[in-house]
């Protein structure tokens, strides 16, 4: 008798305590944040996560949504896909409505797989993807789902702003890509709009890099260089990108770079004053277009990202995501991931520098304004204290980045 | 023409970089058969170090206070921790080696942050040395070779004339009767130890700037040079030499050959097309595997070969 009742105080106590955490829980919206915070591309992840949670203060301030704050819980993946369903798992199992990933469009691959599984499995725990930067052009077409939220342009559209951003005088270039799903999709899109847009240039070498292996990019320079190429077409982010052009650089060789990630972290500093007007980037934003475009309130937004840390503002366009993320939660009313993610597609709004956008419907695909930017002496503000930085050299209006989906999306009976 | 001597040039610096960090390995590896996981912690410490220096007082002064500096750290290392794991075996060690090492990348992390430092090349040797076909060789590199030059030809001096070296080097086959002849041994381990890790520190000093300086450059520097140990034998500081330099070539060249299994098998006559079985493993090209197939040798020399290229005792 006396046993039982001890045992009943015991599951009373423990009962309420379970009441208070989940109670504790509901007071914030908490987003799993999954990326490589440790190994090779370790740097990556870390910039992704502190500009983050300089939005997200940001956000937070404003309200967050529906009197809730938002709250970034980061797993570390080690950029391994294993890991990163290790950290969807967590995050189901402490009922989070949203898993965030940017690198690595493998990982997003089979994040998305898991997703859909799991949530047809269970209706009553389900999670949303916000891809902020996994960028293959499959993930929102063949594969497309509709838990997966890009939030990034993919591979196809920047590919089609790369081609059009080839200044005149270039006709051959080189292609070095990482040999994975972003890698190639970056090769095969490349190809296709330099073949529809600039028919006069011609590939003149086409390569795909083990990921993150390479230390010395010096041999892949010997061999650009004497293939005559006068450009060099590039997908590599990471160490993969900063060495490579670090090397290309170095060796003095005529080149110009057009690339899509020059511009994160750790890019300025490898490419150093010796790339003045050298290296193109296809780019969501830049610190200095704000001040180009006038654009008072985004420029003292980005100035205090400045104040803090001592790298680029490059992602500063992962506001959007938690604009749109706002908005949403506060048209469905409530934190459930079915009713969000139904009230976020086709969603329209202005981003922060006030450009169009929308999150197609379609697709479940952003589409927003971007920029290509040159590395250069003379900008206000210049990219991680070397003296030079990125200059807008194009905008380019969601309106013309938008390409047809051939997605096919299977939509849950809400 | 243009192609191979340019590369044959790169080849030949990496090759060297590799020896600094793989000389001081194969000494620590063959004399107390410790297979020092943290070594090319060391390379990045180095590294570190040298940029930390070179904020105050410049370069040059680094290049000499930075090795010490991991010298010191390395005596250290091998007094307060390896002597005591020694006790328990060779598996105690490797994971005690293997622990520091990922305690020292997490160090690193936290001390200077997990995004590469802007370590450059000191201004008296940011130029063209020379041009070679209009790539530009530059002088840095030039450098490069002439200090592992001169450690090769310091440590092979070291090791063949002087006192020390005698002893070191018979305490490398004979440990216990170098201590019954009334050495001390112990000592001679910790100097190695610490000689070794200056050697990676030295190796990171100049490696630093030559790549880039972040805290993931001892895990990408650390299998590799395992293999130039390996491959080179185990005692023998000219097969450790042969062993970087053409791990240092392979890999570049490598890079320059556009060729793959499926080309081969053109010119004898088979041509390879999609219904080939294993068409996707035959066109694969040379370039990329390059990176695979230093340990693609390490795995051959193991098994026909398990002593090394000159190495005078089995692994």
């Amino acid at each position: 008798m006396r046993q039982s009742f001890w045992l009943r105080m015991l599951m009373g106590v423990l009962l309420a305590l379970g009441v208070t955490v989940t109670a504790q829980a509901q007071q914030t919206i908490k987003i799993a944040y999954t990326d490589p915070l440790s190994g090779p591309f370790a740097q990556v992840g870390d910039a992704n996560l502190k500009q983050m949670n300089y939005i997200i203060d940001h956000i937070n301030a404003k309200g967050g949504a529906l009197g809730k704050k938002f709250e970034l819980v980061p797993f570390d993946n080690k950029s391994n896909p294993a890991d990163a369903l290790i950290a969807l798992k967590s995050a189901t199992d402490q009922n989070m409505p949203f898993i965030m990933q940017c690198s690595g469009s493998n990982i997003a691959a089979a994040l998305i797989e898991a997703i859909n599984k799991h949530n047809d499995r269970n209706p009553d725990n389900r999670i949303i993807y916000l891809n902020c930067g996994a960028v293959a052009t499959e993930l929102t077409n063949e594969q497309c789902s509709f838990w997966h939220f890009r939030f990034d342009l993919h591979v196809g559209m920047k590919a089609e702003v790369m081609s059009r951003a080839i200044p005149k005088d270039v006709t051959k270039v080189y292609m070095i890509n990482q040999d994975y799903l972003f890698g190639q999709s970056v090769q095969r899109d490349v190809k296709a709009f330099l073949a529809k847009n600039r028919p006069d240039v011609t590939v003149v070498g086409d390569e795909l890099i083990p990921l993150g292996k390479i230390k010395d990019f010096s041999p892949y320079i010997t061999k650009i260089k004497a293939s005559g190429a006068q450009a060099l077409v590039t997908g590599n982010w990471g160490p993969d990108m900063n060495l490579l052009i670090k090397a290309g650089i170095d060796a003095g060789a005529d080149l110009r770079y057009f690339t899509f990630y020059a511009h994160l972290a750790g890019g300025a500093t490898a490419i150093g004053p010796g790339g003045d007007g050298k290296v193109l980037s296809v780019m969501s934003f830049g610190e200095n277009v704000a001040p180009e475009i006038g654009n008072k309130e985004a420029e003292a937004f980005t100035n205090g990202f400045r104040q803090l840390h001592k790298f680029d503002f490059a992602a500063a366009t992962f506001r959007t995501i938690f604009e749109y993320l706002q908005s949403a939660i506060n048209k469905a009313g409530s934190v459930d991931p079915t009713k969000i993610a139904f009230a976020m597609e086709g969603l329209s709004q202005k981003d922060f520098l006030g450009y169009d956008s929308t999150m197609r419907k379609d697709d479940h695909q952003i589409i927003s304004a971007y920029y290509v930017g040159l590395f250069k002496k003379g900008v206000k503000y210049d990219a991680e204290g070397t003296g030079l930085g990125w200059a807008t050299t194009a905008t380019i209006l969601s309106k013309d980045v938008n390409q047809p989906t051939i997605c096919k999306m299977k939509r849950p009976s809400a | 023409m243009e192609v191979f001597i340019v590369s044959l040039l790169n080849g030949l610096v990496y090759g060297m970089l590799l020896f600094m960090l793989a000389s001081g390995l194969t000494l620590i590896l063959s004399m107390m058969g410790v297979l020092n996981f943290a070594h090319a912690s060391a390379y990045m410490l180095g590294a570190y170090f040298a940029y930390t220096i070179s904020l105050y007082v410049g370069f040059w002064p680094a290049l000499i206070i930075a090795p010490i500096l991991c010298g010191f750290v390395g005596a250290a290392i091998e007094m307060w921790g390896l002597r005591r794991v020694h006790r328990n075996g060779h598996i105690a060690e490797l994971l005690f080696t293997f622990g520091l090492a990922l305690i020292i990348e997490k160090g690193v992390q936290m001390g200077w942050g997990l995004l590469p430092v802007p370590y450059r090349v000191p201004a008296l040797l940011d130029f063209p040395l020379f041009s070679i076909y209009g790539t530009n060789f530059p002088a840095y590199r030039a450098f490069m070779l002439l200090i592992s030059g001169m450690m090769f030809g310091a440590i092979w001096l070291g090791l063949t004339r002087t006192r020390i070296g005698l002893v070191i080097q018979a305490a490398l086959t004979h440990p216990e009767m170098v201590g019954a002849l009334g050495h001390n041994v112990p000592r001679i381990f910790t100097l190695v130890f610490a000689a070794g890790t200056a050697l990676a520190g030295l190796a990171g000093v100049i490696g630093g700037n030559y790549q880039v300086t972040e805290p993931a450059m001892a895990f990408t520097m650390g299998p590799i040079v395992f293999v130039v140990v390996v491959f080179g034998g185990l005692g023998s500081l000219t097969g450790c030499f042969i062993a970087s330099i053409l791990m240092g070539l392979i890999q570049t060249f490598a890079v320059v050959f556009d060729v793959s299994l499926a080309d081969l098998l053109a010119k004898i006559g088979f041509i390879v097309t999609a219904k080939t079985p294993l068409a996707e493993v035959l066109t694969v090209t040379l370039p990329r595997i390059g990176a695979l197939l230093p340990f693609l040798m390490m795995v051959l020399i193991l098994v026909f070969r398990p002593r090394g290229l000159m190495g005078t005792r089995d692994t």
